[in-house]
């Protein structure tokens, strides 16, 4: 049971008071912490130290291979595979390009907003041993948790309880793993 | 707050949500219309039996089409562009003001928009679906409508990427994609409250999947909203390119009434105009049938009516310009063609576009009609009616009278248009059925989100332009 030790979660009702209490958990030394919320609670991320632009690069150089590769597709195809004269335009008549290289950078860019984002949380993952705390059903619906995993260098199961006691929450637990998920 | 007590007609500061609600309340009043058949009438089911019938109508419709070809339609020469085009572009029109209320009030922080978007999502995609169908089936031949994408293949043939019919392949596709996208996207945490809320252990696990393991981490949170309002900052400019691109498949040829420089910001207005309408048509019956008039407030229908006020006034503008363009071209077949359709044989149409999208919607000026829900159906279903009017006195009113009086022609629709039109109706409203009854309708994480704004701001109801600033 002891080695399957995720970590020690604190249960609010307010998503104020779990703001107060992640930087108090900060402020506190702790690193591995995150906390589960049904709605994203503003300035959370920093509270807890995370602060990241993967995604948004991410999107930006796909939406440029997009851009670049409908461009290069078209000068192919009307250019050089198969040049057509038509109406005497021009063989690379970029105005008439635009609509499709357009299409093309917003089609990539999207498909790689949803894709990488799922891809950097980890997700689709149908088990995960958070799951496991007392009423996280609820961290969905109405209930905003904070955990400090036990992978923190700083985490004592006796001493990181006795610090969760005093940040005012409903009810302090520790979350085990399930063997299979661990 | 006095200037309130001073004018309630007005009530500028009414809150987007009413009443008091807990966080688990709104779970609750969401939640339970997909939990619980018992938060459904019986008259759902009756009703949802009736559109099966009517989806039949679409099925059969369009078996006879694919088994005899489309001289079962009204299409002729000169009219080579009938019902299939005006109704592509008038169900694309429709689909456009779900992107609009997601994507660019999003952008512009307008947090009224969180009761609304999810349905209208919804609607965007269903329209979409209709629409895409339309050129599809034109093409004759859609089992290989696939020749219209560029891949290598034994024909050695390529599309032309110079014709803006290839360019509509393209903006329809990633229109339809992105949408799609935007739309599951937004739906992730809310399948991962439904998930936590279900008793049942099939719903668990259909719910479960639905939300991939979502578990409202903050550092997932992180990234979802940095993903989400890129998504939307994309969408944005892409349902105008959508639009513009296919008023360029007109503007773009030489036809007399179409080839018009001011197509792409008229269709664009024309589009934003009857989605509202189709939203406001949707949601006044069922905030009213599902008790939802606290997620979506007379303030809600204030607004929206009002943006179909200004919309509809630039497509009323459009209209007198483009009557302006045909004389001031000097061009003997714009001037023709706008005498005929003053008075032509399809004079009665023409003037009741005038009458549906110019003259009734002016009604809208006034704050009591904006707030009586009757009022606005009627507006709302004019528009409707109107907008599809407008393309037909586009498409077959340009194309039966152009050059030779020697190819002059009438357009008369069959059977088999009217069959498959009201058969897309029935397939939209029927996939709109199943939606409020299987998918969260109003996207609770972000009524959660906003009911803690109003929070914040010591219960002043966050407003338009207002709420966003604060944080």
């Amino acid at each position: 049971m002891e080695n399957l030790l995720y970590g020690m979660t604190a249960e609010f009702k307010d998503p104020d008071a779990l703001l107060v209490a992640a930087k108090k958990t900060r402020e506190a030394g702790y690193m591995e912490i995150d906390c589960y919320t049904p709605f994203p609670v503003h300035g959370l991320d920093e509270a807890i130290g995370f602060k990241e632009a993967k995604v948004q690069w991410a999107i930006l150089l796909a939406g440029i291979a997009g851009g670049l590769g409908g461009a290069a597709l078209e000068v192919y195809v009307s250019a050089i595979d198969q040049p057509l004269n038509i109406g005497g335009r021009p063989m690379i008549s970029w105005p008439s390009f635009f609509p499709v290289m357009y299409e093309c950078t917003i089609l990539l860019a999207g498909c790689t907003a949803l894709f990488v984002m799922l891809a950097l949380n980890g997700l689709p993952r149908p088990n995960h041993p958070i799951f496991n705390a007392v009423n996280f059903d609820r961290a969905t619906q109405d209930r905003f948790f904070l955990c400090i995993e036990k992978k923190d260098p700083a985490f004592n199961e006796k001493d990181t309880k006795k610090f969760m006691d005093s940040l005012g929450a409903d009810n302090v637990s520790a979350v085990y793993a399930d063997e299979e998920t661990y | 707050m006095a200037v309130i007590d001073k004018e309630p007609e007005i009530k500028p500061y009414e809150p987007l949500i009413e009443g008091n609600p807990s966080y688990g309340d709104f779970d609750e009043s969401i939640g339970r219309l997909i939990l619980s058949h018992a938060a459904h009438s019986k008259a759902w089911l009756k009703w949802l039996g009736i559109l099966f019938m009517g989806v039949n109508l679409l099925l059969l419709s369009v078996g006879v089409l694919l088994w005899q070809g489309i001289g079962v339609w009204g299409n002729n020469q000169p009219v080579g562009w009938g019902f299939d085009i005006i109704n592509f572009v008038w169900w694309i029109g429709i689909g456009h003001a779900g992107t609009l209320i997601s994507a660019v009030l999003l952008l512009v922080r307008q947090q009224w928009r969180n009761s609304i978007n999810r349905f209208a999502e919804a609607m965007t995609i269903f329209a979409v679906m209709c629409a895409g169908m339309y050129p599809l089936l034109h093409t004759g031949r859609p089992w290989v409508a696939y020749w219209l994408f560029p891949y290598p293949n034994i024909l050695a043939m390529w599309p032309n990427f110079r014709s803006p019919l290839v360019w509509d392949v393209f903006a329809v596709s990633t229109y339809m994609t992105i949408s799609i996208l935007f739309w599951f996207m937004g739906l992730i945490p809310d399948f991962a409250t439904i998930r936590d809320k279900a008793s049942s252990m099939p719903m668990k696990k259909i719910y479960g999947l639905l939300a991939m393991g979502w578990r409202g981490s903050a550092k997932h949170w992180h990234r979802y909203e940095a993903a989400y309002i890129i998504l939307a900052g994309i969408s944005a400019p892409l349902v105008l390119s959508v639009h513009s691109i296919v008023s360029l498949d007109f503007a773009v040829s030489i036809v007399p009434g179409w080839n018009n420089t001011l197509f792409p910001p008229y269709f664009v207005a024309g589009a934003v105009f009857a989605g509202f309408a189709m939203v406001l048509t949707f949601a006044i019956p069922v905030r009213k049938i599902y008790k939802l008039d606290h997620l979506i407030t007379d303030l809600h229908l204030d607004w929206m009516a009002k943006i179909m006020l200004t919309t509809g006034l630039i497509v009323f503008f459009g209209y007198l310009l483009e009557v302006y363009y045909a004389f001031y071209s000097g061009s003997e077949w714009e001037m023709f063609m706008t005498s005929n359709r003053f008075s032509g044989p399809y004079m009665v149409l023409f003037w009741s576009l005038w009458l549906f999208n110019g003259i009734i919607p002016q009604l809208l000026w006034f704050p009591k009609v904006r707030r009586n829900t009757t009022m606005l159906m009627i507006i709302s279903f004019g528009i409707s009616i109107g907008m599809w009017l407008e393309r037909f006195v586009i498409i077959p009113m340009s194309l039966h009278r152009d050059f030779l009086p020697s190819s002059w022609g009438m357009y008369y629709p069959t059977i088999w248009d009217f069959g498959m039109f009201a058969g897309t109706i029935f397939f939209f409203v029927f996939m709109m059925f199943l939606f409020i009854r299987f998918l969260p309708f109003i996207n609770i994480f972000e009524v959660k989100d906003l009911w803690l704004k109003m929070k914040h701001q010591g219960h002043v109801p966050a407003v338009a332009g207002k709420g966003g600033e604060e944080n």
